[in-house]
């Protein structure tokens, strides 16, 4: 079974500031090949010095990034994704204001070469209480926050440092996932889409991915090594429970048998599966969290926990 | 000198206060030059007089607000459905009343093509019980050609083993709301709604470009809409790209098309101003059969799909709230340039809560550009309450209410989507009307057929499939309803000053029955029959 091709959901009412985040993050692609998946143009307006060409359904950016319109039809577009000469690093689907991520997530999983990674939510904290209560799209917009495995706290520039605390603790009250406060789209690309690694990559030397390098206080992150077998799915679940929540956590672990599994972690959703076909070297894990969220001897016990020890000799022989 | 022509009929039913009956038309160029008596039609000079409606009584050519161009495409596939019905060529088509009936169906079908796909339409397993049908059943009728069935509200599908396998589906671990799973953990076979439908409808034929209308879906489209007596029709709403108008343009531009298309462009996929822009472009490429340049906005999903908008205290069997598809943010801006602009909107409401939220909308644009007579109209809005109808009056709103649903889904309406108490006043035609609301009703074909008579019956009988009067006081009178499905629709879509009843100037546009409704029993609207159609003064038999 080929890997598939990791998917965010990136999801939020209209004025959320998912277009700044978008273009954004296309300025830091680091040489990522990244399609982004729009409803519709209208609610996403790329930078135009980004765009090299353009047509109806499709805009090619600098760099072999592409945004597409799905319009109607998201299984279709993949499809097309899917087919592509050369394979995309990630897919992000930007969802319409009033669509509903969890049922994206749905159609997604019918789309055979992709995985849906986590559901990114964005919250306008100057305008997301009310919108919450407001008696039209009130319970939509509760719904696209309770299906969010990471909340980005957008615009928090605007109101002030009370105000901010406020909506901070009325939103950590009513979700799971962990809350970033963000302005402008700076959110670095590690976050929302995880740790990137090229086909043309050396192997990492020490077994490890360099560790995540943002040069931002707001987060913590390390790059462990991983020796002997683990059980893929035991590190996903373990990860994911921690008392606070990462942000996002990827690893690469072989089993009993020597084969690669890929572990993504956003929030409290994790997935596995098999390592892409150029991944190479021994394990190893990237995780990043907000502030002081953990720690890395935490995680060192998560990975202790997922650990695939031989089976004792039987103390009982069996008697013919 | 163009010719003149006068038609005697047994009745000419106008729809004109000043002169509701007639026996004698005359048409030149297309047009209705006058109606009356024999003697004061001679003083447009000569004209030649034809006999041949001697014996029939003339409508209004009808006119269907709100179907699809799809009610004419999806005859090239194997019918499946609860009733009889008659194809575009007048073939009556049996219905299939059990699903071995349905196999049995899509198995002759099968046997008299040679191999692809087996594509079934109308299925309605609502009147076989709880029982669902399954790929095992479809494997009955091949288990190597793919074979899909789709259900008339064409919301959800059925397909067998090997169109699963085909679309991918065939493997254990999906988990989706419109995939039901077996014992076995694979599909049943039954997908549900767009998404769910979507990997499978390609290879069953059933692509978004066959659905909005080829030219061959467009011409039997002409043919049911003559055999309907229908003269004017939507196709409500499809995306507009160059291609769909040029085969539009072609196709409706033949010297024998029998039918005025009103298409709508749906906002999908673009801006409201790109939405505005587009609209206003197309407007200009206009023809007499082809009237471009509106706009339909869908605010909501559909009552029994569980997908509408609905007001406190929601679906009677506790589903949650449903769906918007369109955000609030962008019907106003829509409506907003729209009014600037010009350009008439649409908007498809089902739930109550769409439609409060479109009034609102409608009632903020109107406020920031004043327009006197934009004619907007709401689609369906088969919730709306008196108080809703009130403001659609204030508004100068429309209303087209879909009132074949009384009859198609109203028992399932009375027993688990809204209950007896609303399913009463589903639909509420005589309250519209008493409130002030330009009114059409009609059948969103081929959800259900297309026939405004059977419409009309519905709207002054309000019987459901199994015999159930669902809200006596909601009925409304046969000249209501005979208004609603000629002038009242023509209101909606800016045409009645040229469509909607025969008086002098408009179109020379007529329904040829063999049946007076004038005379007709209530219950008996439905089985009128109609002999053709005139449209723009060209003569179209039904059986020709």
């Amino acid at each position: 079974m080929a890997s598939p091709c990791p998917v965010t959901i990136l999801g939020g009412y209209l004025g959320a500031g998912k277009t700044t985040l978008i273009n954004r993050l296309l300025r830091q692609a680091d040489r990522r090949r990244l399609a982004i998946i729009v409803n519709d143009f209208g609610e996403i307006a790329i930078d135009a010095d980004l765009i090299e060409a353009r047509t109806r359904d499709t805009i090619s950016i600098a760099g072999g990034c592409v945004c597409c319109a799905f319009g109607n039809d998201l299984l279709d577009t993949l499809r097309t994704l899917r087919d592509a000469a050369e394979p995309f690093d990630h897919v992000l689907i930007e969802t319409s204001g009033v669509a509903l991520p969890r049922n994206l997530l749905a159609t997604v999983s019918l789309a055979p070469g992709f995985q849906v990674a986590g559901i990114v939510v964005l919250a306008d904290a100057d305008g997301i209480r009310r919108l919450a209560g407001d008696a039209y799209v009130g319970d939509t917009v509760r719904a696209q926050l309770d299906a969010a495995d990471l909340v980005l706290l957008s615009k928090c520039d605007l109101p002030g440092a009370e105000a901010l605390d406020e909506v901070e603790q009325w939103l950590g009250a009513r979700v799971r996932a962990p809350i970033l406060r963000t302005s402008a789209g700076d959110v670095p690309p590690e976050v929302l889409l995880g740790e990137h690694e090229r086909a043309s990559d050396p192997a990492p030397r020490q077994g490890a991915w360099r560790p995540f390098a943002h040069a931002d206080a707001r987060y913590g992150s390390a790059a462990l090594q991983i020796d002997g077998p683990l059980d893929a799915q035991r590190l996903g679940a373990a990860l994911a429970q921690l008392p606070v929540a990462l942000l996002r956590a990827k690893g690469l672990v072989a089993d009993a048998s020597g084969a690669l599994h890929a572990v993504q972690v956003v929030g409290r959703r994790w997935n596995t599966a098999p390592a892409p076909a150029h991944a190479r070297g021994g394990g190893r894990l990237v995780a990043i969290w907000a502030g002081s969220g953990t720690d890395r001897d935490t995680l060192l016990a998560a990975i202790g926990a997922a650990r695939i020890v031989p089976a004792p000799a039987s103390p009982i022989r069996s008697v013919s | 000198m163009s010719d003149t022509v006068i038609y005697p009929a047994r009745k000419i039913l106008t729809m004109a206060p000043w002169r509701p009956e007639a026996t004698h038309v005359a048409v030149r160029d297309g047009r209705i030059l006058g109606v009356g008596g024999l003697d004061k039609l001679r003083g447009w000079g000569e004209a030649r007089i034809d006999e041949r409606f001697a014996n029939k009584v003339l409508l209004p050519g009808l006119v269907e607000g709100h179907c699809h161009l799809m009610a004419g495409t999806l005859w090239r596939y194997t019918y499946c459905g609860w009733f009889d019905v008659r194809d575009p060529d007048g073939r009556h088509v049996p219905a299939s009343r059990s699903l071995d009936e349905v196999i049995a169906t899509l198995g002759a079908a099968a046997a008299k093509s040679a191999g692809g796909a087996v594509t079934g339409w109308g299925f309605d397993p609502i009147y076989f019980g709880a029982r669902r049908c399954s790929r095992a059943d479809l494997d009955r009728v091949s288990t190597t050609r793919q074979v899909g069935l789709m259900h008339a509200s064409c919301h959800i599908v059925n397909v067998n083993t090997a169109a699963l396998e085909h679309a991918g589906l065939l493997r254990p671990g999906i988990e989706h709301p419109g995939i039901p799973l077996g014992e076995d953990g694979l599909p049943t076979g039954e997908l549900k709604g767009p998404d769910a439908m979507g990997p499978v409808l390609e290879a069953l034929g059933l692509h978004r470009s066959f659905l909005s209308g080829d030219e061959r879906g467009i011409l039997d489209f002409g043919r049911l809409c003559v055999r309907a007596g229908v003269t004017t029709a939507t196709d409500l709403a499809a995306q507009h790209g160059d291609t769909e108008i040029d085969t539009l343009l072609r196709t409706t531009g033949a010297p024998d098309y029998p039918v005025r298309l009103v298409p709508l462009q749906r906002m999908i996929g673009t801006t409201p101003a790109e939405a505005v822009a587009r609209a206003r472009a197309l407007k200009a490429r206009s023809t007499e059969r082809l009237r471009l340049g509106r706009i339909k906005v869908v605010a909501d999903g559909s009552i029994q799909g569980f997908s509408a908008r609905l007001r406190w205290p929601g679906y009677y069997n506790g589903a949650p709230a449903g769906l918007w598809y369109t955000a609030p943010e962008a019907m106003r801006e829509c409506y907003t340039l729209a009014l600037e602009h010009g350009v008439q909107v649409h908007t498809h409401t089902n739930g109550d809560e769409a439609t409060e939220l479109a009034l609102d909308c409608i009632e903020q644009a109107l406020r920031a550009r004043p327009t006197p007579d934009h004619r907007f109209t709401i689609q369906h809005a088969q919730l709306a309450n008196r108080a809703q109808f009130r403001r659609m009056a204030t508004l100068g709103v429309s209303v087209n209410l879909f009132a074949n649903h009384l009859f198609y889904w109203g028992d399932q309406h009375w027993s688990t989507t809204v209950g007896p108490e609303r399913a009463a006043r589903m639909n509420a035609c005589a309250s519209a009307l008493r409130e002030g609301v330009v009114l059409g009703i009609h059948s969103d074909a081929p959800i259900t057929p297309l026939s405004p008579l059977f419409t009309a019956w519905c709207a002054v009988n309000r019987v459901s499939a199994s015999g159930r009067v669902l809200g006596e006081h909601e009925r409304i009178g046969l000249p209501e309803a005979l208004h609603a499905i000629t002038l009242g629709a023509a209101h909606t879509l800016q045409l009645d000053s040229e469509i909607g009843s025969i008086e002098c100037g408009k179109r020379a546009d007529f329904c040829v029955l063999e049946d007076d409704p004038g005379t007709a029993a209530p219950q008996a609207l439905k089985d009128l029959r109609v002999w053709g159609t005139v449209q723009g003064g060209r003569i179209f038999r039904a059986d020709a």
